[in-house]
C-alpha cells in the first residue's frame, strides 16, 4: 500500500509541476506570440530571450534559465507524464483487462487537457501531425515489423491484401458517398463541402489503425489466422490511404472541373507506384541493415543503434519520395529480421528486441494520451449531428458489409474458410486511431472550410472505436465463441485424455501437412537458402543452425542461472557436490504464471533465430525451480492430490495451444516449457546413449562431431519404453513451413530406421560431457547442468 | 481448376475415395501432394520411416503409436488410399445431416475419433486398455519428469476412477464416458490442410 500512495504522490507532483511550468511558461512568454517550436509537441510558448530584460546588476549565483532549456524540457517532461499515465493505468490490472489501457489512456489524456486548459485558458499541447508522423508513428511501425510472425503473414498475404486494398478503398468510397448523399439530402444542414472533400474524408477514416488494433488485441486473445489479418491489414492500407489522401486532397486543389480520365488513370497508377515503391524502399534497407550487421563485429556494443537509425531512415527515404512511408518501414522489419537476429551477437539482438518494446510502448502511449489531450480544445470542436452520428453509422456499417462481402468471396478459394464468428470479429475490430487523427489535422484550412468539422467528427470517431468497440471486444468475443464445458475439476482421467488428445492432434497435423507444400514456396525457400543467406549472413551465423543444439544449449544456460541463484540463495553452491542422495528435480512449480513468458525457442515463427539467452534468464524470477528432495521421500500425503499435481505440472500442452504470437509488451512467445524441457531431455538422453555406446573419443574439444545413429531397441532404454523413442532430427523437411532448416546445413542420409544427421558445433560451445569421457557420469561434480542428465538416467535404473 | 483434375486422374478410385471419407477433391489433391512429398521414393508406399521423416512428429510423445494406427497389423507400408482414410477420422464432423441410425457410422463422427483414440492406447487390440497400456502410454508423455513409482499411481488413481465395472482395465464404453472438453474439438480445428485453427480461443486460464 505504501508503494501505492507514493505513486499517487510522485504522480500529483508531476502533474502540478507540469501545471507550474505552464503556467509560468505562460506568464513569461505570453505576450510574445506564439511560434510553433520544431519538435516540441505544438507547443505555443514563445522562446523569445526578452524574459531576460532585467539589467544585471551584479553576478549571479544561480539563474532560472527556463528558455534556456525550454524546448527539450517540455519533450522530456511530456514523455514522464506518459510514462507516469501508463504506470497509473496499470496499477490496477483488473481494470485494465476489462477497459484497454489506450481507453484509459485517452481518459487521462482528457484529464490532463483540462489541468492545461484550466491553466492556460487555451490548449497549449496537442498532437501535431509533424511530430506524430515524424517521431512517434516510425518506432511503432517497426516494432510491428520487425516482431511480425513472417510464416503467418505471408502465408496469409493474399486475404491480408484483399482486406487492405479492395477494403479500404471500399470503405472510401460508401462512407465518402453515403455521407455526400445525405448532404445532399440535407441531412447535416448549411456546411461548404463538396464531394470531393466527402471521398477525402472517408478516405481518411476509412483506414484501420495499427495502433489501436494492436492495443486492443493485446486484452482479446483471439486465433492467429484472425489477429494477423486483421493486423496485416492495418498496416498494409497505409498504401491505400495515402494515394487516397493524396489524389483526392490534389483534386480538390484542382477543382472539380479538373478531372478527368487522365486524372483519374493517374491517380490509379500512382497507388501502384506508391505501395510498390514503399515497399521496395523497405526491402533495400532491409538489405542494407543485414549487410551492415554482418560487418559490425567489432563494433558489437553499438550494433543495436543501427537498427534504428536505418529503420528511421527507411521511414523517412520513403516520405521523401512521396511513396508509403509506413509500408517501407514494414517491409523494412519484416525482411530484416531473420538476418539481424542471425548476425548480431546474442546481446545486441536482445538490447534492439528490448529498446523496440521500450520505443513502442512509449510512443503508444504518447499517442494515446495526446489523442486525449487534443480533445480539450473548444477551438476545434465543431458539433453537427447530423454528420458526425452519419459517419459513424457508416464506417461501423460499411465495415461490416465490406468485410463480409470479400470474405464471402474469398472463402471460395480458401481451404479453410473464415468462419462467421472470425468475420464478425474481423468487423468489429476496425478500429480507427491516431493516424486518421493525423491526417485529418494536415488538412490545409483554406481549401477545406469545414476541417474543424472533420477534425472534431475524427476525434469522436476514434474515441467511439477505441474506448467502446475496445471495451466491448472482449465480452463480445466471449459471448460469441463456442461455449466451453463447465470448468469443473477433471478426473485424471480426462486429464490424460486430453493430453493425449493434444498430442494426437498435433501429430495428425503433422502427419498431414500443415501448409503444403508448394511450388513457389519451394523456389523461394531454395532461392533464399543459397543466395540470400549466403549473402547477407554470417558465415558463423549460417553454420549454426543446429535446431536441437540451440534447444540444449539454451536449455543448458538456464539450468545453469537457474543452479547459481538456488545456490546463491543458500548460501552456496556447496550442496552441489553433495551428490550422494540428491536428486535434482527440476519440478516447476509456477508452471501457470509463467507459461506466457517462455523462451522463444521453438522459433517457428521467426527462424531460427539465437534468442539471446540473457532475455530468458533475466527478465523473469526463474521459471525453473530447483528442488531437491530425497529419493526415499515420502511426499505421499495425499496419494490423490499428489497424482493431480504431477499430471499438471507435468503434462504439458500440445502446441496447437500456443496463440497470441505477436505482443506489444510481451516478448517471449508461448512455448511450453516442459515441452521443451522434455524434448531436450530425451534427446539428450539419446545422445549420451549413443556415446555410451559408442565407446570412442570424441574429436577434440573445440569440434564436436556426432553421427547420430538411431538405434531402438528397447533394451537400451532403460526404463523399457516402448520402441523408437529417441529422436533424430533430419534436416529440410521442405513441407513444413516450420522447418528450421532455413538456412541450415543439415545433412540428410538415409539411415537404417530413421535418417542419420550430423551436428555441427562451432567453437566456444563445448560440453564437457561430450568430452573423451567414456562415463559421463564422472563428470558431474565440476558440471552442475549437466548434472542433471545423468541423474534422470539414474533414477530410471532403479 | 486443370491441375486439381490431372492429380486427381492419378490417383485410383478417387471418386469412391472421396464417397467413403468425404472430403473434397481439393482436399485430396493436397493430401495427395502430401503423400507424394513424404514418399520420398516414390514407391507408392509410405513406410514407418518416411513418418520418421516428419520433424516435428519425431518430438511428439505419442508420435510412434500415431504412425502405428496408420499400419494395419502385420502390413509393413501405407498406400494412399489408407493415408487418407486414416486422416478422414479427422474431418470436422458434418453437424448438419441428420442421424440416420441405418447407415454406417460416418468415418469421422465423434464415435469413430474416439476409436481411433482408443486403438492408440491399447496396443494389444484385446478392447481393453489395461494398466500395463495405461502405464506405457502415461511413461511415453511424462517419463522425464516423474519416477516410475508415481507413474504407476497415476495409472492406479486413473483406472480407479474410470473404470466402471472393476476389471482392471477400461473398456471402449468406459473410455467413452470420460467426458472429454476436447474430444469435441478432436478434429482438425479447419480441415486438414490450412495452418492453424481459425476458430476463436479464448483461454481465460491462461492468464
Amino acid at each position: 500500500m505504501a508503494c501505492r500512495t507514493c505513486l499517487w504522490l510522485l504522480g500529483t507532483t508531476f502533474f502540478t509541476c507540469t501545471v507550474r511550468l505552464v503556467v509560468e511558461g505562460t506568464e513569461v512568454g505570453a505576450t510574445q506570440g506564439s511560434q510553433p517550436e520544431p519538435g516540441v509537441v505544438g507547443s505555443n510558448h514563445s522562446q523569445a530571450g526578452g524574459g531576460h530584460g532585467s539589467s544585471i546588476s551584479g553576478i549571479q549565483i544561480v539563474t532560472f534559465k527556463w528558455h534556456h532549456v525550454e524546448a527539450p524540457y517540455l519533450i522530456a517532461l511530456w514523455i514522464l507524464v506518459a510514462g507516469v499515465s501508463k504506470m497509473v493505468v496499470e496499477l490496477n490490472h483488473s481494470l485494465t483487462s476489462v477497459i484497454p489501457e489506450s481507453a484509459l489512456l485517452i481518459l487521462i489524456g482528457w484529464i490532463l487537457g483540462g489541468i492545461i486548459y484550466g491553466a492556460d485558458k487555451m490548449q497549449t499541447f496537442t498532437l501535431t501531425p509533424t511530430v506524430f508522423f515524424f517521431y512517434l508513428l516510425p518506432q511503432v511501425i517497426l516494432d510491428a515489423g520487425y516482431f511480425m510472425p513472417n510464416k503467418l503473414f505471408f502465408s496469409n498475404m493474399g486475404a491480408i491484401l484483399v482486406y487492405a486494398v479492395i477494403g479500404t478503398c471500399w470503405n472510401a468510397a460508401t462512407v465518402g458517398l453515403g455521407l455526400w448523399g445525405c448532404w445532399l439530402g440535407g441531412a447535416m444542414g448549411d456546411i461548404d463541402i463538396g464531394l470531393l472533400q466527402f471521398l477525402l474524408f472517408g478516405s481518411l477514416i476509412a483506414a484501420v489503425d495499427p495502433v489501436a488494433v494492436i492495443a486492443v488485441f493485446e486484452e482479446v486473445h483471439v486465433n492467429e489466422v484472425l489477429f494477423i489479418m486483421v493486423f496485416g491489414e492495418s498496416l498494409l492500407n497505409d498504401g491505400v490511404t495515402v494515394v487516397l489522401f493524396n489524389v483526392f486532397d490534389a483534386f480538390v486543389s484542382l477543382g472539380g472541373a479538373e478531372i478527368d480520365a487522365v486524372e483519374i488513370i493517374k491517380g490509379i497508377i500512382s497507388f501502384f507506384v506508391v505501395a510498390f515503391g514503399g515497399s521496395l524502399v523497405g526491402i533495400i534497407f532491409a538489405l542494407l541493415i543485414s549487410l551492415l550487421t554482418r560487418c559490425t563485429k567489432n563494433i558489437q556494443i553499438i550494433e543495436p543503434g543501427f537498427i534504428f537509425i536505418l529503420g528511421y531512415l527507411s521511414y523517412l527515404t520513403a516520405e521523401m519520395l512521396s511513396l508509403s512511408a509506413i509500408l517501407s518501414i514494414v517491409f523494412c522489419g519484416i525482411c530484416c529480421q531473420k538476418y539481424i537476429n542471425a548476425n548480431m551477437d546474442e546481446r545486441s539482438v536482445t538490447t534492439v528486441r528490448y529498446v523496440m518494446k521500450v520505443f513502442a510502448n512509449g510512443s503508444e502511449t504518447i499517442i494515446f494520451v495526446f489523442l486525449g489531450i487534443s480533445a480539450i480544445d473548444p477551438a476545434v470542436w465543431v458539433w453537427n449531428t447530423g454528420f458526425i452520428l452519419l459517419t459513424l453509422l457508416f464506417i461501423f456499417v460499411f465495415r461490416f458489409i465490406g468485410v463480409f462481402l470479400l470474405t464471402w468471396i474469398l472463402n471460395k478459394y480458401r481451404l479453410v474458410p473464415l468462419e462467421f464468428i472470425d468475420q464478425v470479429v474481423m468487423s468489429y475490430g476496425g478500429l480507427r486511431g491516431a493516424v486518421a487523427y493525423g491526417l485529418v489535422a494536415m488538412l490545409d484550412e483554406n481549401k477545406f472550410k469545414e476541417k474543424n468539422l472533420m477534425v472534431s467528427t475524427t476525434l469522436i470517431v476514434v474515441y467511439f472505436t477505441v474506448m467502446l468497440q475496445g471495451i466491448t471486444m472482449k465480452p463480445l468475443v466471449t459471448w460469441l465463441k463456442v461455449k466451453r464445458a463447465a470448468v469443473t475439476e477433471l478426473t485424471l482421467a480426462e486429464k490424460i485424455q486430453n493430453r493425449t488428445f493434444d498430442h494426437m492432434l498435433v501429430a495428425i497435423e503433422d502427419i498431414s501437412g500443415q501448409i503444403g507444400h508448394n511450388y513457389m514456396r519451394d523456389k523461394w525457400h531454395n532461392f533464399e537458402e543459397r543466395w540470400l543467406c549466403w549473402f547477407l549472413m554470417k558465415p558463423s551465423a549460417r553454420k549454426s543452425r543446429d535446431y536441437i543444439f540451440n534447444i540444449f544449449h539454451q536449455l543448458n544456460l538456464k539450468d545453469a542461472m537457474s543452479y547459481v541463484k538456488e545456490g546463491e540463495r543458500r548460501g552456496s553452491l556447496a550442496f552441489v557436490r553433495n551428490e550422494t542422495k540428491a536428486d535434482v528435480d527440476f519440478n516447476k512449480k509456477f508452471r501457470a504464471s509463467f507459461s506466457e513468458i517462455m523462451p522463444d525457442i521453438m522459433a517457428d515463427n521467426m527462424g531460427p533465430d539465437h534468442v539471446p539467452l540473457s532475455s530468458i534468464l533475466q527478465d523473469i524470477v526463474p521459471s525453473v525451480c530447483l528442488v531437491m528432495h530425497e529419493q526415499d521421500l515420502t511426499m505421499r500425503e495425499s496419494e490423490d492430490f499428489n497424482a493431480h499435481h504431477l499430471l499438471q505440472q507435468h503434462l504439458y500442452r500440445g502446441r496447437k495451444q500456443h496463440r497470441h504470437r505477436y505482443s506489444r509488451s510481451h516478448l517471449e512467445t508461448n512455448r511450453d516449457e516442459n515441452e521443451v524441457q522434455e524434448i531436450f531431455q530425451r534427446t539428450m538422453r539419446s545422445r549420451l546413449e549413443s556415446f555410451k555406446s559408442a565407446k570412442m573419443g570424441v574429436a577434440p574439444a573445440k569440434k564436436i562431431q556426432t553421427k547420430h545413429q538411431k538405434k531402438d531397441k528397447p533394451q537400451k532404454m532403460p526404463n523399457g519404453n516402448s520402441s523408437d523413442k529417441s529422436k533424430n532430427h533430419p534436416y529440410g523437411d521442405k513441407d513444413l513451413e516450420f522447418s528450421e532448416g532455413d538456412c541450415g546445413s543439415g545433412d540428410e542420409a538415409a539411415g537404417d530406421l530413421f535418417p542419420m544427421r550430423a551436428y555441427r558445433v562451432e567453437a566456444g560451445i563445448v560440453n564437457p560431457a561430450f568430452m573423451a569421457e567414456m562415463d559421463p557420469m564422472d563428470n558431474m561434480q565440476q558440471i552442475p547442468h549437466v548434472a542433471l542428465l545423468p541423474q534422470t538416467l539414474n533414477s530410471f535404473d532403479t | 481448376m486443370g491441375s486439381t483434375n490431372s492429380t486427381l486422374s492419378k490417383i485410383p478410385n478417387v471418386e469412391e475415395l472421396m464417397e467413403e471419407t468425404g472430403f473434397t477433391p481439393a482436399h485430396i489433391v493436397r493430401l495427395y501432394d502430401r503423400f507424394e512429398a513424404l514418399d520420398k521414393e516414390k514407391t507408392g508406399h509410405l513406410r514407418p520411416q518416411d513418418f520418421g521423416a516428419i520433424n516435428r512428429l519425431a518430438m511428439n510423445p505419442i508420435g510412434d503409436r500415431i504412425i502405428g494406427a496408420f499400419f494395419s497389423p502385420g502390413q509393413e507400408t501405407v498406400d494412399f488410399h489408407s493415408f487418407v482414410r486414416i486422416l478422414a477420422h479427422f474431418r470436422p464432423a458434418d453437424k448438419k445431416h441428420p442421424k440416420d441410425p441405418s447407415m454406417p457410422e460416418p468415418v469421422n463422427s465423434r464415435t469413430s475419433k474416439l476409436k481411433f483414440a482408443f486403438q492408440l492406447y491399447d496396443q494389444d487390440k484385446d478392447g481393453k486398455i489395461s494398466r500395463a497400456e495405461l502405464l506405457q502410454v502415461l511413461r511415453s508423455m511424462l517419463e522425464m519428469q516423474v519416477t516410475e513409482e508415481q507413474l504407476e499411481s497415476i495409472a492406479d488413481r486413473t483406472i480407479q476412477e474410470a473404470d466402471l465395472d472393476n476389471d482392471d482395465a477400461i473398456s471402449f464404453e468406459e473410455f467413452r464416458k470420460v467426458p472429454l472438453g476436447r474430444a469435441r474439438r478432436l478434429t482438425y480445428q479447419h480441415g486438414p490442410l490450412q495452418h492453424s485453427a481459425p476458430r476463436i480461443l479464448s483461454q481465460p486460464h491462461r492468464k
